[in-house]
């Protein structure tokens, strides 16, 4: 396998372990307007205070790594992506104030709880239409983007924004199915299989547009020999979909939320089987986008030494957090 | 025109977005340390003042930490959005050095800081120290490679470059250890300590105005004026040779910094004047002849080049270098003077009972932050009119986007950065507020939290 190959897969473990962790807790800002008891939202805030910041540091680390990588990648897809990247940015720093605002000042913990909401669906709104432009493709003119700024402005787009936000509603009401109890949890229980059905609704929906974006997604996915090898995962979408409902009505504890991250992992590997072997669609292959090979080695050893210890005290983290989260767990 | 138009609004953004971002490091990496320290000495020494000082610093730390992050997500995109040409140009050498910077410094800090803000009860004494000790150590890598970044932009060493014109990593070590980058990281370390030690010394000295016994506000005004006493001298030493270093690579930075058009033998220290860059000359008021050659080449009669003797197309704007470096140093002189002040004070045993010392400590509470703001323009616009220094131009740097594009966000940065960071500016103050000598956990049962318990109960 070849390093520019590696780095392709380590930066889709970045991108899919930010989509998953950061997904839940924007997804909690995404149930917030439904939560409307003050205590109640306390305690969903609290569920992830102590590790918000951890999970966001993966979007961190899935743009430097394009930086480091694939640096053409990097400076053709963030520029055509300028206007639903700003916009995502300033939703990210709305929402991430807000866990410290929020107790600051009894009286204006509403205005920073509208801030924590609006902010978070912005956020999750424009991820998913950067997604939706990137797979519509960017043009490319010599080394770099070239289209006008409202390019990724487009149905499909503002579709796949809408998706995402249903999509990290889903992550976000079953984490709280497993991190609250009592009401709480009843009440998660209940927005937990509305937006399990919406996510469904999409992702059929966003499955059968891909394939017509590009006559190339539609090759990848429809000519025979290929369907042989990419038709297993709709069949075990099909299957995670039914053990997703099963564990939703049985009202398990932690295997909705696990479902639903099967759920995006196998849109996700989707996703990359229809992009595979470009870095950015429809032109530019992962080959040509790579940074020079001294680049690829000096940061590879880094990942080979820092993501184990990474993935090592996050867990301790998590497994110091475990459990329900009870309504006095703070320090403000 | 179109062009320079979009140029001047990335400019712009870029300074914009990240002296926001700076005031908040500037702060955490000092606030990180001092943490340590106080929870270290808790542990030590188990005197209540430390735990309490612990507790008190900790919340404002989780404010501008918060801060910090967020503004510091907006700059990892701003290479990308604003300055794609840049990217792909340097991609190959910086992108490693600021990937390094994720994997060793952003995850710890992210990683060991809920523990730090929400795990006093859930883990030991002694694990919580630790996981205060890696947040520090995190604000400190992440200075360590964010400042190998920006010093290899000022002084490009262990590269060649490819037939696409990328910059190709040759000799990491060379790269990153370039030239300027032991003296800039010494610098700002040292800067962000000072800027913590004043803030921390306000705070104390303002607590003591209202009560001179105060304990707590005690430990903070002779912990920081330890620090502006020890720490201040130092910099302007670690300044001075940085300047030299900045003299051999960035000679044109250093005249515009002093005020030099005209190439000299025995040029003088200028300490004031007005400089005028399309005259390419400076109406000096006041000077001291012969000492610009001693302090920069150590001989009364050397030779300094002036702006008028480098190429035209090559030259910073002295307008702006040569006010924010006096203001900078101008501040740090006012800190030596102060750290010499407490001394005196401290051997008079008037330390704790001087008001006016006390007026002047809260007075100088933001002068790190202006230092700081003032010390990155000088380094910034004095690499102008390059981003590469000598190799990349900032005009051949900028994405090709449209102006309307940069020219909105800009308005949105702007609008968001002030009414956000004017929100937890005002926060910290009003936390700054609170007498740090008083309970905390007595305040915190009648808090919000207290309330949501018994609601909680009930239901
Ligand atoms: C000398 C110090 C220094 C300087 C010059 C910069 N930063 Fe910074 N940055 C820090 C010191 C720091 C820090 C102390 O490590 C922060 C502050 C709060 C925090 O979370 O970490 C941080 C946060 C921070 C974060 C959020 C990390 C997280 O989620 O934990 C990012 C993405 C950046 N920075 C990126 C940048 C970029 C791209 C810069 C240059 C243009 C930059 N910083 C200049
Ligand atoms: C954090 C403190 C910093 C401050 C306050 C600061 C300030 C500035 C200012 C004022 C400019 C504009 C210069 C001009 O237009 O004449 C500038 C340019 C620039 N700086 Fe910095 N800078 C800082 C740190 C950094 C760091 C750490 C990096 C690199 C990682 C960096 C990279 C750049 C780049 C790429 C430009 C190009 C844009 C331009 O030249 O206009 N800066 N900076
Ligand atoms: C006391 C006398 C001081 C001297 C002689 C001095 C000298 C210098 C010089 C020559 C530079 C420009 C480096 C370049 O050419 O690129 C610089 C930059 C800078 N200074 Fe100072 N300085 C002093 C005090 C301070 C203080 C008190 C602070 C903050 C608390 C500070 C913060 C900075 C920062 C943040 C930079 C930009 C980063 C860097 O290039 O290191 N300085 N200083």
């Amino acid at each position: 396998m070849s390093i520019e190959l590696i780095w392709a897969i380590i930066l889709c473990f970045a991108i899919f372990a930010y989509v998953v962790l950061d997904g839940f807790d924007l997804g909690i800002g995404i149930n917030y307007p439904f939560i409307t008891s003050k205590w109640e939202r306390d305690i969903a805030m609290n569920t992830v205070a102590p590790i918000w910041d951890g999970n966001e540091t993966w979007l961190i680390l899935g743009g430097g790594g394009l930086f480091a990588a694939f640096p053409l990648a990097y400076s053709v897809v963030l520029p055509a992506l300028y206007v639903p990247l700003t916009a995502m940015l300033i939703g990210l720093i709305l929402r991430g104030v807000a866990f410290e605002f929020r107790w600051k000042d009894k009286s204006k913990t509403q205005i920073w709880d509208k801030a924590f909401i609006i902010g978070s669906i912005t956020a999750t709104f424009f991820q998913g239409v950067a997604l939706g432009a990137f797979l519509q493709g960017i043009p490319i003119e010599g080394r770099s983007f070239n289209g006008d700024w409202w390019h990724w402005l487009t149905p499909f787009s503002i579709f796949t924004g809408i998706a995402l936000i249903f999509g990290y509603g889903l992550l976000g009401s079953t984490w709280l199915i497993y991190k609250t109890e009592n009401k709480t949890k009843r009440h998660m229980q209940f927005l937990g299989k509305r937006f399990f059905i919406l996510t469904l609704v999409m992702i059929l929906i966003v499955s059968l547009w891909t394939p017509y974006l590009h006559p190339e997604y539609f090759q990848k996915w429809f000519s025979y020999p290929r369907i042989l090898y990419v038709l297993p995962v709709p069949l075990l979408v099909l299957i995670s979909t039914v053990f997703c409902f099963r564990a939703l009505i049985k009202n398990y504890d932690l295997q909705p939320f696990l479902w639903s991250i099967v759920l995006f992992l196998l849109s996700f590997i989707g996703l990359m089987i229809s992009i595979y072997p470009n870095i950015v669609p429809p032109g530019l292959d992962i080959w040509q986008a790579a940074a020079p090979k001294k680049s690829l080695q000096f940061l590879l050893i880094g990942v080979l030494i820092f993501i184990p210890i990474i993935i090592a005290y996050t867990s301790f983290t998590y497994w110091v957090f475990r459990g329900k989260t009870k309504p006095n767990e703070s320090y403000h | 025109m179109h062009m320079f138009e979009a140029i001047d609004l990335a400019r712009f953004q870029f300074a914009f977005v990240v002296s926001f971002h700076i005031i908040f490091p500037a702060f955490t990496i000092g606030l990180a340390s001092y943490l340590a320290v106080l929870e270290g000495l808790w542990l030590w020494k188990r005197e209540d003042r430390y735990l309490k000082l612990f507790n008190y610093w900790l919340k404002i730390f989780a404010i501008a930490f918060g801060m910090g992050v967020v503004s510091g997500i907006v700059m990892s995109y701003q290479f990308g959005t604003n300055w794609s040409v840049f990217s792909d140009k340097t991609g190959p050498v910086l992108g490693p050095l600021m990937g390094y910077e994720v994997l060793s410094a952003f995850f710890l800090e992210a990683g060991f800081l809920g523990i730090m803000l929400f795990g006093m009860n859930k883990v030991g004494k002694k694990l919580h120290f630790f996981a205060t000790l890696m947040v520090a150590f995190g604000t400190f890598f992440s200075a360590f490679w964010i400042l190998s970044v920006n010093s290899w932009m000022h002084t490009p060493a262990g590269f060649s470059i490819n037939d696409v014109g990328q910059f190709v990593p040759e000799n990491w070590i060379e790269i990153i250890f370039n030239p300027s980058f032991p003296y800039r990281l010494t610098h700002m370390l040292m800067a962000a300590y000072l800027t913590t030690a004043f803030v921390v010394g306000a705070v104390g000295a303002w607590h003591l105005l209202k009560n001179n016994k105060n304990l707590c506000a005690r430990t903070m005004l002779s912990m920081a004026m330890w620090m502006a006493a020890i720490v201040a001298p130092l910099q302007l030493i670690a300044g001075d040779m940085h300047g030299l270093n900045t003299l051999e690579y960035q000679p044109a930075k250093i005249a515009a910094m002093e005020g030099h058009y005209e190439t000299k033998k025995g040029a003088p220290l200028i300490l004031f004047g007005i400089p005028d860059d399309d005259a390419m000359e400076i109406n000096s008021i006041v000077e001291i002849p012969k000492l610009g050659s001693m302090i920069l080449k150590h001989d009364f009669d050397a030779e300094i080049k002036g702006l008028k003797d480098f190429p035209a197309d090559e030259i910073p704007p002295a307008e702006i270098i040569f006010w924010s470096f006096r203001i900078m140093v101008g501040i740090g002189m006012a800190m030596i003077a102060l750290g010499v002040w407490s001394l005196l004070l401290r051997w008079k045993d008037k330390f704790y009972s001087t008001k006016l010392f006390h007026i002047v400590c809260m007075i100088m509470g933001p002068a790190g932050f202006i230092a700081v703001i003032a010390g990155w323009i000088t380094t910034e616009v004095g690499r102008q009119p390059f981003t590469i220094y000598g190799m990349l131009k900032t005009i051949d740097s900028v994405s090709p986007i449209d102006a309307p594009a940069v020219a909105t966000s800009l308005l949105v940065f702007i609008v968001t950065y002030f009414l956000v960071f004017g929100a937890g500016t005002y926060y910290i103050f009003k936390q700054f507020s609170i007498n740090p000598d008083i309970d905390k956990d007595q305040t915190k049962k009648v808090g919000s939290l207290g309330v949501s318990l018994k609601l909680f109960d009930k239901a």
